[in-house]
Order: structure tokens, then C-alpha cells, then sequence
């Protein structure tokens, strides 16, 4: 009788660590929060800005130490039409096995060293626009949880005439990191210009339902990342 | 507004405040009855609910320690069965291995016997015995000659006749006496072979003798047990609580050892389930590691059951010796195959830990440096993917005795909270109970001004009732010479009864009061 009592015993205490289990692992399994990240660089490579391309380089080999599997990186570059798939230097999205997504980063990371290496001639206009637009585009069809947007530039636009830029990015949960926004020589004379312009951008990205951060210095590059 | 009503009677503080005084302090010596049984009232009710709140968990605590030494009691017995059937099984082992032997040992006992008695009986003989030869010489040599040449030729010849088979019996005797000490001789490994087989039999005896002294022990410690006496079950707590925290420490060590398994293979694994993937918030990859490692933890345990080395299972543990063989052979195939795979996974983490090192290095725009003796850390790995699965599989050991010693402690916690709640609530109730009691005194300190007053009305009132009746008895006793002790005596019981109403009398209700 006491040996069934004790049998009986352990297996209700079995039965309450299973049920305790089965209550964490149904508590675990709720609508799964998505983990993806999908970032885009646009660098520009406009007049007095095309001296500062090493830091598109740092930035992007930043982001590929940190972005893994299932993740989405892409680059490109803003001259005097920003808005065409020819300006995008390199794009991918990360296997989901690490010994792959090891040689995706290698790829591109050859991909922008490349064109690092062989640019010469600044562009004269600069399209930071168009250059938006074709992010938001890649950015919206990543479909991920997190949407990064890095734009090396001074935030200067200068668009051809020919050029109709008047159409309103949609930015939506998307956040617009301003890296190595540099001072030009009339900023200088009127930081008012400079302090108006950045206004004036973050106006746009907010107005576009997007999230504003200037970064000027690349070692506070965790700050926007995170 | 409270400042308004403060003022309400004069503008002067200090008026408004004496006047405020006085009508509380009448209030409260008008309601003074209802206020004590309010407080009184309210203390014991408070008492009495949390006394019998307190009764109601000792009954509680009374069942769980009953509960608590029920199991415990289980526990022993079957821990002392257990004990038993061991001893039994190895008795059981010691007949099986030796006395089996027995037959022929005995066999072996009874021909060296029989060959001992024969060479006795050979060796015990008749035996010429020399010495007689020289009692015949010396008297033929004693005997008178007379002078005689021919008498003494003739006892020269006896003399030499008999020297002569003096001689050959002393020689027969010498021959026969070396053939018996050789058969003696040759008795002496036979009694060697008999002494060691003897202390062969002694030796076994002997263990079957220290091993039927342990089952007393067993059997005493499991009568005790029965007839649930105070010392074992105190022996069984401790000695719970010693596995208790022994268990718990190996546990502690084991799952150290998972988190180091887990590490090991949670990311090689997202190769095989990839590494995007969640299940709620946690990858995969990750999930995937911890199944493999429970399942390995499974299987160990099925081992263990299988083997009848750990009895956390009973639909195991009562299977055919058959089936439990074919269970162990399953369970430790399955290990061995997890392994395997964890010892590649491992391999395998190296690798990518490798080239995940070199394309930071790559990124950070440092040449990739050349490590040297790299492959000692990747065997290492390896060997540390096989070796771990076969630890975690004896985790099934400290589990059981955790399990089983979880149940004591348990009880021992639930029975240590019952009794602190149970002191908690009764000094609760008495403090209760006191502190209605002291509010009561408090409530008679605020009006003691009327109090005073009141008592002085009393005092006066029965001194004057006191004053007539002893006027009223000296008249009687003038008249009637008429006793007046007892009615003084009466007065002043009254009167002592009064005093210490005032002073400690608490009313239960408004007519004691």
C-alpha cells in the first residue's frame, strides 16, 4: 500500500514538472519577434564628399561584422542620378548557414574594395534623393524587423535640372543614420546653413515616418547600430 | 474647513481648543462602555480567530509531519529491502562461484583422506625391534665356560650366529624403517594439499559468515523501520538531507557540464537548422543543441534504468532481463551515435570559430595570421564532443537521489513555514489581544479628568451612605446592643470591589460596563 502511495507520489510529481514544462514552452512559443536586419549604405561620391570614401569601406565592413545569417546588406553610391540599379555596388542576403554567409561577406566585401579602388572622377551633381528612394525601395522588399539606413554624405543635394525629386520617401520604421556629416567651407561662414540643412533633412526622413540619427563620429557607430 | 470648524466656537486658539476638549472628552466619557467593548471586543475577536487560525495550521503541520515521517519510513524500507536482496544476490553470487565447487572439492578432501590412511597403514607395520638381539649376546656372553674348548667354540658360534642375524636384522630393520619414513615423506604434500583446500573452505565460510552478519544488520535496521521508532526516522532525515545536498551539488556540476555541451554545438548546429530561424524568441540552432543534450540525457537515463542501476522508471525496472538487455543495447547505441555526432559538431564549431576569426581579422583589415599548433584545441573539441555525452548519461545517478531526497527536504520546508506562520499568527493574536487592552487604558487616560470626578461623587456618596449606617447601627446598639462587624466587614469588601473595578475592570458589553 505505501509502495503505491510513493509510486503514485512520484508520478504526480513527474506529471507536475512535465505540466510545468509544457506551461514554459507554450509561454515560449508566442508570435515569434523578427529578428531580420536589412541595411543599406549610400555613399556619396560627389565634388568635395569623394574624399571621405575610406569611411564608406570602415562603415561597411562594420556592418558586416555584425549583420549574420538571414540578414540583408546592400551599397551603393549617389552621383548625378542616384535612382537606377546601376548604383547599387554590391548586394546580399545572408545564408543561413554561417560557413556560407562567411564567403557572402567575402564577396562583398571584394565587391566595394573594388570600387573603392578603381574610382577616380567625382561625380558633379549629387541625387541624395534619389539615392533615398532606391534604400526605402530595397529596404520595404527585405521585409525585415529592422531597417537601417546609412547615409555618407554632407547632405548637400545638388540635383540636375533635368532631375524631378519631388516625391516623398516612404520611410516607414526605417532608421536614417547620417555618418560623417562634413562641414563644407560655406558652413563655415554660416553654421546656420549647416544646423538647416540637417533640420531640414531630419524633417524629411520624419515626415517620411522614419527615424533620424546623426552620427559624425565612426566610433559611435554602436549607438545607431544597436 | 477643518480650520473653520476648529473655529467654530471662538476666534481665540486657545478657547476653541479647550472648548473642542471638552466636548471630546465628554464623548468620549459618555461613550466610554461602548468604546471599551468596542476595543475589547474587536482585541478578542482578533485573538480568537488568528488562535484558532493557529490551531487549524497545527493540525496542518501535524499531518505534513506525519506525512513527512510516512515517506521517510517508505523510503528506509525499501532502501533496506533493497539493501537485502543485495546481500542475498551476493551470497547467491559466493555459493554459485565457490561452493559449486564444493562436490568436487570434497571429492579432492576425501581421496587425499583415503590416501593419508593408507600410507598410515603401510607405514604402521610390524617392526623388528633390535634391541632384544642384545639382551640373547649378553647373556650367551654371560654364560660360564667352564674352561671347556668345546663348550666355548660351541658358544662362540651361538654368539656369532647370533651376532650374524643380529646384523641382518638390524639391516632389515634399518631397510624397513627408510621405506617407511619414504612413504611419510611422501604423505607430506598430500597433508599440504589437505591444509589448503581446509583454509579454501574456511574462506568461503567466512564470507558467507561476514555477509549473514550484514543482512542482520539490514535486517535489524529494517525492524526498527518497522516498528517506525524515533532514531530511524531522525537517521533518515539526515541522511536524506546529506544525499539531498550531495545530489544537488553533482547537479549543479552536470549542468555546468550541459552549458559547456550546449556551447560546443549550439553553433555548428545552425549549419544543419540555420542560423535565422526563431522559435519564439530563441534560435533555432540553439533549441536543437539543448534537444540533442536532453536527448542524450534520455538516453543515459534508459541506460541506467535498463541496467537497474537507477529505479526512476518502474515500467522498466519490472521488464524481463530479455527486454531490459535489448533496451540497454538500444539506449547505448543511440549514445554512442550522439556522440559521434556531437564530436563532428564540435570538429566542425572549430572550423567556423576559425574562418569566422579570419574574416574578422579580414574586415578589420589585419593580414590573417598563421596560428600555430591550431590542431591541439581542434582534438580537444573533438574528443570533449565525445567524451561529454557519456558524463551527462550518469546524470540519471544524482537525479534519482535528488528526486528522492526533494520529497524530504520539501516536507522539512513546508513543515519549517508551518510553524513559523503558526508563531507568526499567535504572537500576532496576543499582540492583538494586548494591544486592545492597552487602547482601553489609553481611551480611560484621555478622559481621566471625569473619571476622577466620578470616582470622588462615589467616594463621597458611600462614605455618607457609610457615616449613616454607622449612625444608624451605634442607635441599634444603644438600643439592641446589636453586632455591627459583619456589616462593617461588608462595607468594606464593597468598597475594595469598587476600587478595582475602577482600576481593572475591562467590560465585555454595555451591562457589564
Amino acid at each position: 500500500m505505501k509502495t503505491h502511495s510513493l509510486f503514485f507520489l512520484k508520478s504526480y510529481n513527474i506529471v507536475m514538472v512535465l505540466a510545468a514544462l509544457a506551461v514554459l514552452l507554450l509561454h515560449g512559443c508566442g508570435a515569434p519577434p523578427d529578428n531580420r536586419r536589412a541595411a543599406f549604405i549610400l555613399i556619396d561620391i560627389s565634388g568635395d564628399y569623394a574624399s571621405e570614401l575610406q569611411q564608406a569601406r570602415t562603415l561597411s565592413n562594420y556592418l558586416l561584422a555584425n549583420l549574420n545569417s538571414g540578414d540583408s546588406l546592400a551599397i551603393a553610391f549617389i552621383d548625378n542620378s542616384s535612382f537606377t540599379e546601376r548604383n547599387v555596388i554590391a548586394q546580399a542576403t545572408f545564408d543561413h548557414r554561417p560557413s556560407v554567409a562567411s564567403q557572402q561577406k567575402r564577396l562583398f566585401q571584394s565587391q566595394v574594395d573594388g570600387f573603392l579602388d578603381k574610382f577616380r572622377v567625382p561625380s558633379h551633381h549629387s541625387d541624395i534623393t534619389g539615392g533615398i528612394l532606391l534604400a526605402s525601395d530595397y529596404l520595404h522588399e527585405m521585409e525585415a524587423g529592422q531597417k537601417h539606413l546609412f547615409i555618407l554624405s554632407d547632405l548637400h543635394e545638388d540635383l540636375p535640372p533635368w532631375l524631378d525629386r519631388e516625391v516623398k520617401a516612404n520611410l516607414d520604421s526605417v532608421h536614417v543614420v547620417a555618418v560623417n556629416v562634413k562641414r563644407q567651407r560655406g558652413d563655415n561662414n554660416n553654421p546656420r546653413e549647416y544646423q538647416e540643412r540637417l533640420a531640414g533633412w531630419q524633417q524629411r526622413v520624419e515626415e517620411g515616418g522614419g527615424h533620424w540619427m546623426l552620427v559624425n563620429d565612426m566610433a559611435r557607430l554602436e549607438r545607431a547600430w544597436q | 474647513m477643518l480650520t473653520n470648524i476648529f473655529y467654530v466656537w471662538s476666534d481665540s486658539p486657545a478657547l476653541s481648543l479647550a472648548i473642542w476638549l471638552v466636548i471630546c472628552i465628554t464623548l468620549l466619557y459618555a461613550g466610554r462602555p461602548h468604546g471599551h467593548q468596542l476595543l475589547r471586543s474587536t482585541g478578542r475577536a482578533i485573538y480568537t480567530s488568528l488562535r484558532l487560525a493557529s490551531a487549524s495550521i497545527r493540525q496542518l503541520e501535524e499531518r505534513v509531519k506525519e506525512r513527512n515521517r510516512d515517506v521517510l519510513l517508505a523510503m528506509g524500507r525499501e532502501a533496506s529491502e533493497k539493501a537485502v536482496e543485495r546481500e542475498f544476490h551476493r551470497i547467491n553470487a559466493i555459493v554459485e562461484r565457490d561452493l559449486s565447487q564444493y562436490p568436487s572439492l570434497h571429492r579432492k578432501l576425501a581421496d587425499t583422506l583415503q590416501k593419508i590412511q593408507d600410507d598410515y597403514h603401510e607405514a604402521s607395520g610390524e617392526v623388528l625391534l633390535p634391541p632384544a638381539w642384545s639382551e640373547v649376546m649378553d647373556t650367551i656372553a654371560s654364560l660360564p665356560t667352564s674352561g671347556d674348548p668345546a663348550v666355548v667354540k660351541i658358544l662362540e658360534n651361538i654368539q656369532d650366529a647370533v651376532e650374524n642375524s643380529h646384523q641382518q636384522s638390524f639391516k632389515a630393520y634399518q631397510k624397513n624403517a627408510n621405506e617407511r619414513h619414504k612413504i611419510l615423506n611422501s604423505m607430506q604434500p598430500e597433508w599440504r594439499t589437505l591444509n589448503s583446500t581446509m583454509s579454501k573452505v574456511q574462506n568461503m565460510l567466512t564470507g558467507l559468515e561476514e555477509r549473514s552478519k550484514i543482512i542482520d544488520r539490514h535486517m535489524a535496521d529494517y525492524e526498527s523501520l518497522r516498528k517506525a521508532e524515533d532514531k530511524a526516522v531522525n537517521s533518515l532525515t539526515a541522511s536524506s538531507l546529506t544525499q539531498f545536498f550531495i545530489a544537488s551539488l553533482v547537479l549543479v556540476i552536470a549542468a555546468f557540464g550541459g552549458i559547456i555541451n550546449f556551447h560546443l554545438i549550439a553553433l555548428p548546429m545552425s549549419e544543419m537548422v540555420g542560423g535565422a530561424s526563431y522559435i519564439g524568441s530563441v534560435r533555432t540552432s540553439d533549441v536543437a543543441a539543448l534537444v540533442i543534450i536532453m536527448m542524450e540525457i534520455t538516453m543515459g537515463l534508459f541506460l541506467l534504468e535498463a541496467l537497474q542501476i537507477t529505479r526512476l522508471f518502474p515500467v522498466i525496472g519490472s521488464l524481463d532481463d530479455k527486454m531490459r538487455k535489448r533496451i540497454a543495447i538500444a539506449a547505448f547505441t543511440i549514445l554512442v551515435i550522439f556522440a559521434s555526432i556531437e564530436a563532428s559538431l564540435a570538429y566542425m564549431r572549430d572550423l567556423l570559430a576559425l574562418d569566422r576569426e579570419a574574416l574578422a581579422q579580414s574586415l578589420a583589415g589585419a593580414t590573417v595570421a598563421e596560428a600555430q599548433f591550431r590542431w591541439i584545441p581542434s582534438i580537444g573539441q573533438l574528443v570533449l564532443g565525445f567524451i561529454l555525452p557519456f558524463a551527462l548519461a550518469f546524470v540519471g545517478i544524482p537525479l534519482e537521489s535528488f528526486v528522492h531526497s526533494l520529497r524530504t527536504v520539501l516536507g522539512l520546508l513546508l513543515l519549517g513555514f508551518l510553524r513559523t506562520l503558526r508563531v507568526l499568527i499567535r504572537t500576532t493574536g496576543g499582540m492583538a489581544n494586548h494591544l486592545s487592552k492597552m487602547l482601553v487604558s489609553f481611551y480611560d487616560l484621555l478622559i481621566m479628568i471625569p473619571l476622577s470626578i466620578e470616582r470622588a461623587v462615589k467616594w463621597h456618596r458611600e462614605n455618607s451612605t457609610q457615616n449613616a449606617r454607622l449612625e444608624a447601627s451605634e442607635l441599634d446598639a444603644e438600643d439592641e446592643s446589636a453586632p455591627v462587624g459583619p456589616k462593617k466587614r461588608k462595607a468594606t469588601s464593597r468598597r475594595s470591589r469598587t476600587v478595582d473595578d475602577v482600576a481593572d475592570d475591562l467590560p465585555f458589553n454595555v451591562q457589564e460596563a
